[in-house]
């Protein structure tokens, strides 16, 4: 039994150290709160390429009008940034992933990169627009997030390639946001469904911005452009009474039968997910600034 | 190469061949010898693996050990030691009952500790974000939010031995410290680092023919490999079972496997070895085989047989009947039908089945955790072909067992295992292979009808269970034997017929799950029983008191009990509670309906009963008990306690008969060397039979001092140092220990004595005397059912439990939130599926977040056999809390759910159906 000579653990400090790290047979890791529960024991590995102590990869900046979250952020860390509020849905997601051990390991790229379909933090990404930058040792590429999630465990990350930020282009600060996840318990649960949305709202009350994506069901997480088309225009204040989200407007979602529920009740409770976020998203907005800003407490 | 070094505990340390993909769980327990850090699931699931990394808790199971290279990591041990404020969570941990068998204790004091550094004082919502993920199967949480909570204000002093001869004050738990300092011993804690590791292999098709490959090339092409054991190498009788009649459970399947997860050999190596070891890469190929699933195919005609001497695929039968439950339900005014189902649920204890075993001088012993050290011993002996008195088995604590710990799980692989290689040897099942492999609480497709007369008088039951009993017998026939005797519910039913049916499949076995078959049943009983009520027209809750068992009433076995019949007084005990909670959810609703809020609340209702010990068997237990010639007091403690305080309660009943002033009672065992057969924890039996036998040991031994003292029998005796005092009716003598001859164990008194229930055979008809007492519950669930969802959040519990007498009121509390905690789960989202669900991931249990606060109203109508008039109360803690939640989910939202659990989705489905009726 020779593997154990073949494994080894190698932790880059800067970036190009990284990259030089990425061919052969080789894994990169960061929080490892994907990774370490699927390992099967007597797998082997091959070398294990740990970024999070890459120098600045978890930096959250603003630059050239783009919100730029390092790759190995925590969502701890997300959830304690004081970010603008339109960044409210993706810190409701980060304060629902797992728990606070789940959540002080666990990072963003990590979370889009296993692309696992109930990934928390891609619904609140998709409606941010996000996208992804990615580098190998030749060159530096932008993806956006629909396009970086190919299928279930399926991304366009190609041998050599790392993610190394998540950037998000900024919005005016009439734009709320909000993220509903449904699970069978508190803490620790894997989202059965789960919606994220942003909305913004012009000066007149109407809607002027509407993003709505829903995760869990489908292969992929998917943005609702029929029901965002249909909010266009209409009045704000008015929606808790006008909004009607059916399962109709959920006709682009493939969810499946498993454990957590079965297609059906998925459907369902993906458009009552969406009605509850775009109203959320939309009462931020409404209810102006000096809300409570969404932090643990530390 | 491969050296790791940081700072653990605020000390230096260096652990050299640690491999790249190494946990730091595995590395903290193993090469740093760290066994306060839990390993619960190896997945992030349960978080009794946490520790503060540069002060963040993280699981350090999901953590490489190589991440933690130059960093501060601390433990529970090290911040309880170092840490003013965890070192008060501890404290208030233990003052608080908040730990009870403590495997997840070391995860919540550090989680706890990681929002207390700051010194601040944190609100509820904000500690339940930082327990979130830390799991307890145990507490039901609400003692550990206290504990949390009020950490700054807690102090107190050790109890004085007078305290504990008091019964009802509220003793901390006497291996209390042991569980908040991270120095008990569990299953794996106690096996020695360097010790062979035994794997075993398993079946991955419920059913499935095997045939094994070159098992001598395997380990001769295996550097490491020490050993593979089959069928083969049993030396005795490859099975293993509970009942002597229906022993069947082979320790090694032989031909055909028969379940997900049976055993088929195990693999002995060296740690490193095993390390590596891959099962995929044992040599045996599967046929996969037709499998009968469930119920309802296992009983057709045509279904493959599991057993060839059980006809039909059925374990065993069940009835009571009396009067004409027919004549009855045809002459009742009003009649309600149920169909209920329920899944498997398995008992999630944090702890893996784990433990050691060795040979010294040629005797085997095997240390593991257990709920039943003689019921081991015993198995062991039969399976190796070895006298019992070649055997020891020492129980290690044990982390959660609720049942499940009774079956043998490692301790056959572990005997067969150290015994070939004449080596220390070691097994912690993983979790999904703890999960896979060992019983569950049965599934059960339940049909009733009951009947009630105009004016509210129940008026016939018929009662039919099928239970899915797995591939195995395990517990199968005490549910069977247990369920009709208690499916009237406590109510006094004058015409019923309850006939119950164990079926095998191609399943985990089902077994013995706190309860045995009552939970399942309560569940259809009281929600017919309810919609019985609404039907005639008739408040739930008075319905049954019009309905409940007194003393001096027949039970549905005939039998009659003059006094000690609770359920009257528990009813009466949330009656006022009932009341205003209804009204309370009627005003919050109606605002809901003002604010378009699709959210209602409802309150619902369910009583229980629960017969302690075994039905209508001899359940002996025994004690002994001796002074020493140093004046201390050793109380040989064969009953094992699994968290629910039994070694506190007992100690305290045996101090109390003994009434020695100053006495020094030090507890030994358990142990089957040291420890005579207190008998197996379960059935709610420890404190009512163990609590007598210990009782009657005191008087014993009581007795003998006061012969030796020339004293009255209810002499004040007292103890200093080795002097023993005596003052009768003025009297004083002394009587110098020291002086008196010991016996070869060091005992100048010793007594011995046996307690078991009066109780008698069942007739055909199931009449008789099944049970010497009964414990009564009666709970309240308060819900919000969010009906656009379908999902539910458990407002409020008002439990009110006929204990009899409340030794420890802690303790008492602590069954009942933990019971409830279970209780809720099975409610609402246990669903153990084999093959699919062996994971805490998908697998849910509740969390911190799922449990409301639960007020307790302990009631005491004693008991005339238990100790201090007390009954048993470990199982009746979770019966009635599933159907009180299922009928406060129809009081708020109108929907009858008849399967558990009662899923977002089955919520959501039946209100739709209902709208769709409209
Ligand atoms: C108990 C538990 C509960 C959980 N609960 C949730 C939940 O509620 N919601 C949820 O969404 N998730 C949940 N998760 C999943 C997980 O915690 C998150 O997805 C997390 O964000 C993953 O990040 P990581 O850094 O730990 O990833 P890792 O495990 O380190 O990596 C995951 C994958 O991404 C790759 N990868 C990581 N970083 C990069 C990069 N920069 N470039 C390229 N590839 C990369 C790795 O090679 C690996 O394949 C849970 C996990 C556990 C164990
Ligand atoms: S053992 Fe680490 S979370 Fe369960
Ligand atoms: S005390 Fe929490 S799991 Fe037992």
């Amino acid at each position: 039994m020779t593997r154990v000579l073949q494994l080894k653990y190698i932790c880059p400090s800067t970036l190009a150290d990284a990259t030089s790290q990425l061919n052969g047979d080789y894994r990169i890791v960061a929080g490892c709160t994907d990774f370490l529960p699927a390992l099967r024991q007597g797998s082997s590995v091959g070398r294990l390429v740990d970024i999070t102590r890459v120098h600045g990869l978890s930096d959250i900046r603003f630059v050239d009008g783009m919100w730029r979250i390092g790759a190995t952020a925590t969502w701890s860390e997300i959830l304690k940034y004081p970010f603008p509020e339109y960044f409210d849905g993706l810190k409701l997601a980060a304060r629902e992933v797992g728990s606070v051990q789940i959540q002080n390991s666990g990072t963003i790229a990590g979370n889009i990169c296993n692309a696992s379909p109930a990934a928390d933090g891609v619904p609140p990404l998709l409606a941010l627009d996000a996208r992804l930058e990615i580098r190998n040792q030749e060159t530096a590429r932008l993806v956006t997030l629909g396009d970086f999630l190919t299928g279930v465990r399926r991304t366009v990350l190609q041998p050599g390639d790392l993610v190394t930020a998540v950037l998000v282009p900024a919005l005016s600060d009439r734009h709320g946001s909000s993220f509903v996840k449904l699970g069978s318990r508190k803490y620790l649960v894997i989202s059965i469904a789960m919606a994220a949305a942003v909305i913004g709202i012009d000066r007149a009350g109407l809607i002027n911005d509407a993003r709505i994506a829903v995760g869990a069901c489908s292969p992929v997480a998917k943005r609702m452009e029929g029901l965002e088309a249909g909010l266009l225009g209409l009045p704000a204040e008015s929606l808790a009474t006008t909004l009607k989200v059916s399962t109709r407007h959920m006709n682009c979602l493939s969810p499946i039968d498993d454990v957590r529920g079965p297609a059906g009740y998925r459907l369902h409770a993906a458009a009552e997910l969406c009605r509850q976020a775009v109203l959320k998203a939309a009462d931020r907005v409404l209810d102006g600034p000096g809300h409570q800003r969404l932090m643990r407490a530390e | 190469m491969n050296q790791l070094r940081f700072t653990l505990n605020g000390q230096d340390v260096v652990a050299p061949g640690v491999r790249a993909a190494e946990r730091l769980s595995e590395s903290l327990r193993e090469r740093l010898l760290q066994r306060d850090v839990k390993i619960g699931c190896n997945a992030g699931d349960c978080g009794a693996c946490t520790v503060l990394l540069d002060g963040k808790p993280v699981c350090a199971c999901l953590t490489l050990s190589f991440q933690v290279s130059g960093r501060h990591v601390e433990t529970s041990s090290g911040l309880v030691a170092r840490n003013r404020d965890a070192a008060r969570l501890a404290r208030s941990f233990h003052l608080g009952g908040a730990a009870q068998c403590g495997i997840c204790t070391p995860g919540m004091l550090v989680s706890a500790t990681a929002i207390s550094t700051n010194g601040l004082e944190r609100d509820e919502d904000s500690i339940q974000d930082a327990l979130g993920g830390v799991l307890c199967r145990c507490t039901g949480y609400r003692k550990i939010l206290d504990a949390v909570h009020h950490a700054r204000k807690t102090g107190g002093l050790p109890p004085s031995s007078a305290e504990w001869a008091s019964p009802g004050v509220r003793m901390n738990r006497i291996d209390g410290e042991r569980k908040i300092t991270g120095e008990e011993v569990f299953g794996d804690d106690a096996a020695p680092a360097n010790a062979l590791v035994v794997k075993v292999i398993r079946s991955p098709h419920a059913r499935t023919s095997f045939r094994f490959g070159d098992l001598d090339r395997f380990v001769a092409s295996h550097e490491g490999i020490a050993c593979v054991l089959t069928a083969e190498d049993v030396p005795g009788r490859n099975s293993f079972g509970i009942f002597p009649q229906f022993v069947d459970q082979p320790v090694f399947a032989e031909g055909e496997a028969r379940f997900v997860g049976e055993a088929v050999a195990a693999v002995v190596g060296e740690p490193d070895t095993m390390w590596w070891f891959d099962s995929e890469e044992f040599p045996v190929t599967w046929h996969k085989r037709q499998a009968v699933t469930d119920i309802e195919h296992a009983l057709m005609v045509r279904a493959p047989q599991l057993h060839q001497t059980r006809a039909r695929n059925t374990l065993c039968r069940g009835k009571v009947r009396t009067g004409d439950a027919d004549r009855a339900l045809a002459a009742a005014a009003a009649t309600v039908s149920s169909s209920f189902r329920t899944s498997f649920v398995e008992h999630a204890y944090i702890e893996p089945e784990a433990g050691f075993a060795r040979v010294e001088n040629g005797r085997l012993s095997v240390h593991a955790g257990t709920q039943s050290a003689y019921l081991d011993l015993d198995s062991l002996s039969e399976i190796l072909a070895m006298s019992t008195d070649r055997i020891r088995v020492v129980p290690t604590a044990v982390g959660g067992g609720f049942g499940s710990k009774l079956d043998l799980s490692v301790q056959p692989y572990l005997a067969l295992a150290a015994l070939r290689t004449g080596k220390t040897v070691r097994l912690c099942y993983s979790r999904s292979e703890s999960m896979r492999s060992t019983t569950k609480r049965h599934p059960a497709r339940i049909s009733l009808r009951v009947g009630a007369t105009r004016d509210g008088q129940i008026s016939g039951l018929k009662y039919n269970g099928k239970f899915d009993t797995g591939a195995y017998s395990s517990w199968g026939p005490a549910v069977i034997s247990r369920v009709p005797v208690h499916a009237s519910g406590p109510y006094a039913v004058k015409d019923y017929l309850a006939t119950s049916h164990a079926v095998h499949t191609h399943r985990v076995p089902a077994g013995a799950f706190r309860g045995f078959g009552v939970p399942q049943s309560a569940a259809a009983l009281e929600t017919a029983i309810d919609e019985l009520a609404n039907k005639i027209g008739m408040d739930p809750l008075e319905f049954r008191l019009r309905n409940c068992l007194t003393n001096g009433a027949p039970t549905v076995c005939g039998q009659v009990f003059e006094t000690g019949v609770g359920i009257k007084a528990c009813l009466q005990a949330v009656r006022e509670h009932w009341t205003s909670a209804r009204n309370e959810a009627a005003s919050i609703n109606a605002a809901r309906v003002r604010r378009q809020d699709s959210t209602r609340r409802g309150v619902g209702l369910a009583a229980a009963w629960y017969g302690c010990g075994n039905t209508a068997l001899p359940n002996p237990s025994t004690y002994k008990a001796g002074i020493r010639s140093d004046g201390t007091v050793v109380l040989h403690q064969g009953a094992i306690d699994i968290g629910q305080g039994s070694d506190t309660v007992i100690t305290q009943i045996f101090a109390n008969a003994l009434a020695i002033e100053n006495a020094d009672i030090r507890l030994v065992g358990a142990d089957t060397d040291e420890t005579p057969d207190a008998g197996k924890t379960s059935a709610s039996r420890q404190t009512y039979i163990s609590g007598n036998a210990a009782r009657l040991c005191a008087l014993a031994l009581r007795r003998q001092i006061t012969r030796a003292l020339n004293a009255g029998e209810d002499a004040c005796l007292s103890i200093d140092g080795n002097w023993i005092e005596v003052k009768d009716s003025g009297d004083r003598r002394r009587l110098d220990l020291a002086t008196v001859s010991a016996n070869e164990s060091g005992y100048v008194f010793v007594a011995c004595e046996t307690y078991s229930p009066p109780t008698t055979n069942l007739d055909e008809n199931g009449q008789g005397e099944p049970y010497a007492q009964f414990g009564y519950a009666a709970q309240i669930a308060t819900v919000d059912v969010d009906t656009s969802l379908g999902t539910v959040s458990a407002v409020r519990f008002v439990a009110a439990h006929d204990v009899g007498k409340a030794i420890n009121p802690t303790l008492v509390e602590g069954q009942i939130h933990g019971g409830i905690a279970q209780g809720l789960g099975m409610a609402l989202m246990e669903d153990f599926v084999p093959g699919v669900t062996d994971n805490l991931h998908d697998y849910l249990i509740p969390t911190i977040g799922d449990m409301p606060p639960v007020e307790t109203i302990i009631v005491e109508e004693p008991d005339a056999h238990g100790p201090l008039g007390a009954k048993g109360l470990g199982e009746h803690v979770l019966i009635p809390t599933a159907p009180a939640i299922l009928n406060a989910i129809h009081h708020a939202c109108g929907v009858r759910i008849r399967q558990l659990p009662a899923t977002p989705a089955r919520i959501m489905a039946a209100i739709r159906n209902s709208a769709d009726d409209r």
